[in-house]
């Protein structure tokens, strides 16, 4: 049984010809990460909302430990697969320590509170994720990096053994990128599955995972990283020439930036 | 505030400190009027009154405390807890800080069924069930036009609100053109301006059930509303019902705010102005919060009526000193945010 099944996904908005999501298929084993890579407007963000239930997709289906996601609740969802986010804002003066706590909600009741275990729980996720010491500090005030890892915290606490995270690295510099995908790398290695959406093939190379191309609501292409992201390929997707920087000492890793 | 937020580390305790200070102030205002009672003849009034001292001479003082001040101090709380734990909620579901209880149009409403059957000559019961009747109307079409949208968000909502409101307020400016000048168009006027002159014991009955029951399920749930405050894709991936959890607080705090609004007539600011009081004092902590909330909520709310009764020979407005004392305080609030990182 894989840990993750997508079959045949796909998404349509009412009263749009095309469909957002075509016909997409992929599955993850227990451990394993793929990368989702795609231009702007490729239907990424559908995917991953899809994916974790969050919108009710037109057709297939999608399987979380071999149960169909559309006869999950949503706690018995959201202790299956968990949700780093874009970036995101919060309304009122939440404390680091308040958002990795709400990982904890799938597992009390819903009329009780955290208990001491769940508070214990969330400082673990905190300190795993090295940023223990900003406990304390609001949420709001963080830099996009901090909250970025306050978020996989808060995937951590939710102790889900599905993690599914939204350009993950957008927006972040360039030590911020490394220490989120390194953060990616450890959660595989302690057995969750990682599907993350990105816009640089480099990181999947970095990762030296599975990456499946997404152009135009359709999955393009899929398998090992370093099979699938050569050049014409890279250029097909974007639709503009790139160049590709190597270095011997980094034997598969490749970046790809455009040129003017 | 610091030392505030960390002594009381669990709601029970908050409420265990809060109780007695409420009553302490309950009994205060009891004291004060335009007849001050000695605290021992108010304690001696209540102790007769409510151990059941019958056969004894009923005097003007235990008839002031037991049939006037009573209702009217039981009211007051009851009608400042509630606007303020149905605006905390409305703040998280909404996720705006400037929402308060009559986002989705419950006071235009109430106040339209008032000025109705006060038109038509009804008794103050009647006026009551109409303001009640047509708050939880006019939220009521206002779900059903943002149903009939059909785009799921909550900004669409929030739109069929304003829309409720503002046809509201148009019968409302309709119904005092036409309304007869020296008779009905005053009380009109003075129903809209709000106040709890004439609380009684039925009123109190009458607010009771909705805001104690709304207020303890809106307790019960108050970690899931918190997390709603995210946004709701992400309170959904965390575990929560948003469906059902918006349907619980839209229900819960329409029928407290009708409630509230249908006995003390439109009295604002409360449902805004104290949950961010109590953000600041107490902390998100999201059961003490809501404690925290309902408690400064009925103080505020009695604070103000024993104002209003007592600064001048004739009775101010309640609505209009909430806004006179809570607009310039919400300013405070808002200047102090900035160093407090609030909102």
């Amino acid at each position: 049984m894989k840990a993750v099944e997508v079959i045949g996904l796909s998404f349509q908005r009412p009263r749009q010809a095309t469909p957002i999501l075509d016909d997409i298929g992929l599955d993850l084993a227990e451990g394993e990460t793929i990368c989702i890579i795609g231009p702007n407007g490729a239907g990424k963000s559908t995917l991953v909302m899809c994916v974790l239930g969050l919108l009710r997709y037109a057709g297939g289906r999608v399987a979380i430990a071999g149960d169909d996601i559309a006869t999950l609740s949503r706690v018995e969802l959201a202790r299956r697969a968990a949700y780093v986010p874009q970036g995101a804002h919060s309304t009122f003066a939440f404390s680091v320590r308040d958002i990795a706590l709400m990982g904890r909600t799938a597992h009390f009741g819903s009329m009780s509170a955290p208990s001491s275990r769940d508070r214990r729980i969330a400082d673990e996720a905190l300190e795993r994720t090295g940023i223990g010491h900003l406990r304390e500090r609001r949420f709001a005030e963080l830099s996009g990096g901090e909250r970025q890892l306050v978020l996989i915290a808060r995937a951590l606490a939710q102790d889900a053994p599905f993690i599914v995270m939204d350009e993950p690295t957008s927006g972040l510099d360039l030590g911020n990128q490394r220490r989120v995908l390194a953060m990616i790398r450890e959660l595989a290695q302690a057995g969750k599955s990682v599907l993350m959406t990105t816009h640089a093939p480099d990181q999947a190379l970095n990762l030296n995972c599975r990456v499946g191309l997404l152009r135009a609501g359709r999955l393009v292409a899929r398998g090992p990283a370093a099979e699938i992201c050569d050049q014409p390929t890279m250029e097909a997707l974007y639709g503009t020439p790139l160049t590709r920087l190597t270095n011997a000492e980094r034997k598969g890793l490749a970046a790809y930036i455009p040129f003017l | 505030m610091r030392s505030l937020r960390a002594f009381p580390d669990s709601g029970w305790l908050l409420a265990a400190i809060a109780l007695p200070s409420i009553a302490i102030l309950a009994l205060g205002s009891l004291m004060l009027g335009r007849y001050p009672l000695a605290p021992r003849v108010v304690l001696d009034a209540l102790t007769s009154g409510l151990l059941g001292g019958h056969g004894q001479s009923v005097d003007a003082a235990s008839t002031i405390v037991l049939m006037v001040r009573l209702p009217r101090v039981a009211a007051a709380l009851l009608v400042g807890g509630g606007l303020s734990t149905a605006g905390l909620a409305y703040q998280n579901l909404f996720r705006n800080p400037m929402a308060s209880p009559s986002l989705l149009g419950v006071s235009a409403g109430a106040g339209f069924g008032a000025s109705l059957a006060i038109m038509a000559g009804q008794s103050p019961l009647v006026v009551e069930t109409a303001a009640f009747g047509f708050g939880l109307v006019s939220v009521g079409v206002a779900i059903l036009v943002d149903r009939a949208v059909g785009v799921r968000s909550i900004v669409t909502l929030v739109l069929c609100g304003m829309v409720m409101s503002a046809l509201f307020q148009a019968f409302i400016s309709l119904l005092k053109y036409v309304a007869d000048p020296t008779e009905a168009l005053a009380s009109i006027t003075f129903w809209l301006m709000g106040g709890l002159g004439k609380a009684s014991g039925l009123d109190v009955a009458f607010l009771a059930a909705p805001v104690l029951v709304g207020g303890a399920i809106l307790l019960l749930c108050s970690w899931r509303i918190s997390v709603l405050a995210l946004g709701e894709m992400e309170a959904a991936a965390l575990g929560v019902d948003v469906a059902a959890t918006r349907t619980i607080i839209i229900v819960c705090a329409t029928a407290m705010s009708a409630a509230a609004v249908s006995v003390a007539g439109i009295v604002g600011w409360v449902g805004l102005l104290v949950p961010h009081m109590a953000r600041m004092a107490f902390g998100l902590e999201p059961s003490r919060l809501t404690i925290a909330t309902a408690a400064l909520g009925g103080v505020f709310l009695l604070c103000m009526d024993d104002v209003a009764r007592t600064i001048a020979p004739v009775e101010v407005p309640l609505g209009v000193l909430t806004a006179i004392v809570g607009a310039p305080f919400f300013l405070l609030l808002l200047l102090n945010s900035r160093r407090r990182g609030w909102a």
